[in-house]
C-alpha cells in the first residue's frame, strides 16, 4: 500500500477519567475508522486507554521551526508571568 | 452438574472442540508475525491471535478438571495427536492471502459472537464466565475483519478479485460451525451447550450486511465439508501441530 492510500495519524490517549489526552505515537491507516483500529492495536495493548483521538497529520497546524525567535523568545524576559513572588505560609506546605 | 446422567467424557468433549478452535485460529493468526502487510496489521492479528489462545487456555483448563486425569493446559493443548483434535476444518485452513486471513475471521467472528452471547447464559458457571469474557474479544475481532472485508471488497480491482476468491474457497468450511451432532445436542439438553444451529440466521445476516457494503457476492451453497468435530481432518492440521507441538515434544514439560 502506498503512503498515498494509507496517510498519517496521529494518535491520542486518556489514560484516565480527569486526566487529558496525550500525544502517543502516530499509525498509517486508510481511514478514520481503521485508524482508531489500528490506534487501539498498537498503542492500548497494556491497558493505557480509556479514550483514543486519532486525527490526520496533515491536519494538524504546527508552528515553523524558523520563527522559533519570534515565537517563543519574548516569553524568557517576562519572569513576573511565573507566580514566584508570593510568600506561602507555612502551613500551606509545598505548592 | 445439572444432569447426573451426563458423562464426564461429554462434556470434555465439548470443551475441547471449543479449545480446539481457538487454539488452532489464534496460532494460524501468529503465523502473521513478521509477514503482515503494515506494522498495524502486524500488531493486530497478533492481538486477535493472543485474544484466541487466551480462550483457549481457560477452556484447556477446565477440559482437564472436567477430565480429572491430571491433564493441563499444555497436555491437551501440547500432546495430543492429530486425530484427537476436535477443531471445525474452517480454522485449520492455511491463512492464504491477506484477504482470505480476513473471510475466515469474518466467518469465524460472526460465529463466535452469538455463540459466547448465547453461552453467558448456559448452566455450566465455568463456561458463562469464560464465554462473557470472551464476548469483548471476538466483538472487536468482528469488527476489525469486517471493515477490512469492506475496504478490501470495495477497494481496487484487485483486492475485490482476491475478496471474492477467499469468499469462494471458504465458504464450504463455514457449515460445519452449525453442526450438531448426538455429543452437542446431548450437552443443550442439559442446558449447558449452545444451540449452534440455531445461530444460522444471526450469522447470516451478519455476512450478508458486510457482503453487501463490501460489494462482494455471496457464493452458492455449492459444496461443503464437515469432519474436524470427530477428528477427521484436512491435510494442513498436521502440519500446524508439528510447529505447534514442537517444543513440548522436544523438552517435555518444558515451562515458561
Amino acid at each position: 500500500m502506498t503512503e498515498k492510500n494509507t496517510p498519517l495519524w496521529e494518535v491520542f490517549i486518556r489514560a484516565r477519567n480527569g486526566l487529558s489526552h496525550k500525544h502517543v505515537g502516530s499509525l498509517h491507516a486508510v481511514d478514520a475508522e481503521m485508524a482508531m483500529q489500528a490506534a487501539r492495536d498498537v498503542y492500548t495493548r497494556r491497558g493505557e486507554g480509556q479514550s483514543v483521538w486519532v486525527v490526520r497529520s496533515s491536519d494538524i497546524v504546527a508552528s515553523d521551526p524558523t520563527e522559533k525567535e519570534t515565537m517563543f523568545e519574548p516569553t524568557g524576559s517576562k519572569i513576573y508571568r511565573h507566580p514566584t513572588f508570593y510568600d506561602i505560609p507555612e502551613d500551606v506546605g509545598h505548592m | 452438574m445439572p444432569n447426573a446422567d451426563l458423562k464426564p467424557e461429554t462434556l470434555f468433549k465439548y470443551v475441547l472442540r471449543l479449545a480446539d478452535d481457538q487454539l488452532i485460529l489464534g496460532q494460524r493468526l501468529g503465523e502473521w508475525c513478521g509477514h503482515a502487510p503494515t506494522l498495524e496489521e502486524e500488531l493486530a492479528l497478533a492481538n486477535i491471535g493472543l485474544d484466541l489462545l487466551g480462550q483457549a487456555r481457560s477452556l484447556y483448563s477446565y477440559a482437564g478438571e472436567i477430565e480429572g486425569k491430571g491433564r493441563g493446559e499444555d497436555d491437551l493443548a501440547f500432546l495430543r495427536p492429530e486425530r484427537e483434535y476436535l477443531n471445525a476444518l474452517l480454522v485449520e485452513q492455511p491463512n492464504g492471502d491477506f484477504a482470505v486471513t480476513i473471510v475466515r475471521q469474518v466467518f469465524h467472528a460472526a460465529f463466535m459472537v452469538p455463540f459466547w452471547r448465547a453461552m453467558t447464559a448456559s448452566s455450566d458457571e465455568t463456561l458463562a464466565a469464560i464465554a462473557a469474557k470472551s464476548l469483548k474479544e471476538v466483538e472487536y475481532h468482528l469488527r476489525h475483519s469486517s471493515e477490512w472485508l469492506i475496504r478490501l471488497g470495495d477497494g481496487t480491482q484487485e483486492s475485490h478479485r482476491r475478496s471474492q476468491d477467499a469468499l469462494e474457497e471458504l465458504w464450504g468450511y463455514a457449515s460445519e460451525l452449525f453442526e450438531m451432532d448426538a455429543l452437542a445436542e446431548e450437552i443443550l439438553d442439559c442446558g449447558i451447550a449452545v444451540d449452534a444451529a440455531a445461530l444460522k440466521a444471526e450469522w447470516d445476516a451478519t455476512v450478508n450486511a458486510v457482503l453487501e457494503r463490501a460489494a462482494l457476492t455471496r457464493p452458492a451453497d455449492s459444496w461443503s465439508q464437515s469432519g474436524g468435530r470427530s477428528g477427521r481432518h484436512s491435510e494442513h492440521l498436521g502440519h500446524i501441530l508439528s510447529e505447534l507441538q514442537y517444543m513440548q515434544r522436544t523438552y517435555p514439560g518444558l515451562s515458561w
